[in-house]
């Protein structure tokens, strides 16, 4: 469904992927994670066509994207949904109007329809009630639900979430982890969700891709990544601030800065 | 961000005037679909014009009525008074409407307008129509474009009435020039060449305003920060270049 084969792609000469490799299956939930700025949201960039690989293959539904013109990437993003961390929302619109626009901009189905749909589709994410509120009188977790329905109600083949589970309560969590999973199983959309929530991803992902340093260091099941004997895998999975990823920024010896010796 | 300081200024001038070219490049494309949707234009120029209302009438309304103070100052030294009206209407026809018109416009729609579009794409909105495949140059950036430029010359010309309605006033209300001299005199002085310099300066202008504010937003650093900076350029870029471009135009127009 989606391919990406040895991309590189560097920002200002800082490589941010060096080699990378990650097959997107049909039907599955994939999981990319990762410690924050190995670039999981460029990931995504590329794969929705903003941004262009400098070298290696990108292809969607089968097409190298980088061999696409501008309107061909538009028609391929029509078959894709993407939830933005914060919810990216339109905020001069109110939460029907947010998730009628994508069929307002590319049917030209009659109101009732669309209202049809999208009261469907907020119903889905619990929201029905709420389709008169504008987005800035929502809760976080509210804002998501509405962009999740706003990125559903074009019935995407392919959808993307861009850490779907950062600074949400317990509740909203739970809820958004179940409609992730219902999502794709009831309407069988293939999902790509990244985020660096390991627990959470465990529970859903059917297959799992965890980067560092600009390519894939581990792949396979959440389960098997858990039983991996690789420092970064083990460093990752648990939460740990000692391993082969740095936690600390590089600095000067923190004793002797700490007595004076260096001013800075 | 640290390349751009460490960048002579004239060379980041260069490539701000560059990179604006490309944008308006882009945005007249994007103006022929946009043109297609009339309902989020009208939108717009409620937004830029109709919300500018109120400040550019009282504005226009104590220019005219310092212009009929002025004019009746300088002009009885040459006991010229009955020509206040012609002074009053050419002054504001030809300077005043389009200049302070477009000064006002700047500093109200120009950075509501640059601001709005800097926090659409802070918060990723920009983005995701992108990704929604709607094309932000033609939903976002052409109608609030389009709907400046037409907003603008409307501006003017109210404001150009209201000044007139205060210079009478203050001439024929408190300083006692006859009526029918006053409206005789500037009728016959204020030819057709005349109010077509208004217009196209008002244009002209509306034109540049709209496009510094759409582009200033849009290629703002996405921050708060990055908004505030992209604000005070609009402001400051708006007035110089309409400064500039009024001397260009009255001397081409003379």
């Amino acid at each position: 469904m989606v391919e990406v084969r040895d991309v590189h792609y560097a920002i200002d000469g800082r490589p941010i992927f060096a080699g990378l490799n990650i097959r997107v299956r049909r039907g599955l939930i994939t999981a990319v994670m990762g410690p924050s700025g190995t670039g999981k949201t460029t990931l995504l960039r590329l794969i929705t066509g903003q941004l262009f690989a400098d070298s290696g293959l990108v292809s969607v539904f089968g097409r190298d994207i980088a061999s696409l013109s501008s309107s061909q990437i538009y028609a391929a993003r029509r078959r894709m949904g993407m939830l933005f961390q914060n919810g990216a929302l339109l905020t001069d619109i109110d939460v029907f109007d947010n998730v009628a626009f994508p069929v307002r901009e590319h049917t030209d189905l009659p109101e009732s329809v669309i209202r049809n749909l999208v009261l469907t589709k907020l119903e889905a994410v619990g929201l029905r009630g709420a389709a008169h509120l504008m987005p800035a009188e929502l809760s976080g977790g509210m804002a998501r639900r509405v962009a999740l329905a706003r990125a559903i109600v074009m019935d995407p083949e392919v959808l993307l979430y861009d850490e779907p589970f950062v600074g949400l309560d317990p509740i909203s969590l739970g809820v958004i982890l179940r409609l992730v999973k219902q999502m794709n199983q009831a309407l069988g959309i293939t999902s790509i969700v990244v985020s660096h929530d390991v627990q959470e991803l465990a529970t859903i992902a059917d297959q799992s891709y965890l980067l560092s340093a600009g390519s894939v260091v581990a792949s396979g099941t959440p389960q098997e990544l858990a039983r991996s004997d690789s420092e970064t895998v083990h460093q990752f999975m648990t939460g740990s601030a000692e391993g082969p990823v740095k936690f600390h920024y590089p600095a000067p010896d923190y004793a002797s800065q700490l007595l004076g010796a260096d001013e800075g | 961000m640290s390349t751009r300081y460490r960048r002579g200024t004239l060379l980041e001038g260069v490539r701000r005037f560059g990179v604006t070219g490309i944008f308006l490049a882009r945005l007249l494309a994007a103006c022929v679909s946009a043109l297609a949707r009339p309902g989020l234009i009208v939108a717009q120029i409620f937004n830029a014009g109709g919300r500018s209302l109120i400040i550019i009438m009282l504005s226009g309304l104590f220019t005219g009525m310092v212009l009929g103070l002025l004019g009746q100052d300088v002009l009885q030294r040459f006991g010229a008074e009955t020509a206040l009206g012609q002074l009053a209407a050419l002054a504001l026809l030809k300077q005043l409407g389009p200049v302070l018109t477009a000064l006002l416009f700047a500093g109200r729609a120009g950075t509501a307008l640059t601001s709005e579009i800097g926090l659409m794409k802070a918060t990723d909105q920009l983005t995701a129509m992108e990704v929604m495949a709607v094309d932000p140059m033609s939903y976002v950036a052409a109608p609030r474009f389009l709907g400046g430029v037409i907003a603008m010359p409307l501006l003017a010309a109210i404001f150009n009435v209201i000044g007139l309605l205060g210079a009478h006033l203050i001439g024929v209300g408190l300083l006692g020039i006859d009526r029918g001299t006053f409206w005789s005199q500037t009728q016959s002085a204020v030819g057709i060449h005349d109010v077509t310099e208004g217009i196209v300066k008002s244009v002209v202008f509306g034109a540049v305003i709209s496009l510094i504010a759409v582009n200033e937003g849009y290629q703002c650093e996405p921050t708060a920060e990055g908004v505030g900076l992209a604000t005070t350029r609009t402001v400051v870029a708006s007035s110089v270049l309409t400064l500039l471009l009024d001397y260009v135009l009255t001397a081409a127009f003379l």
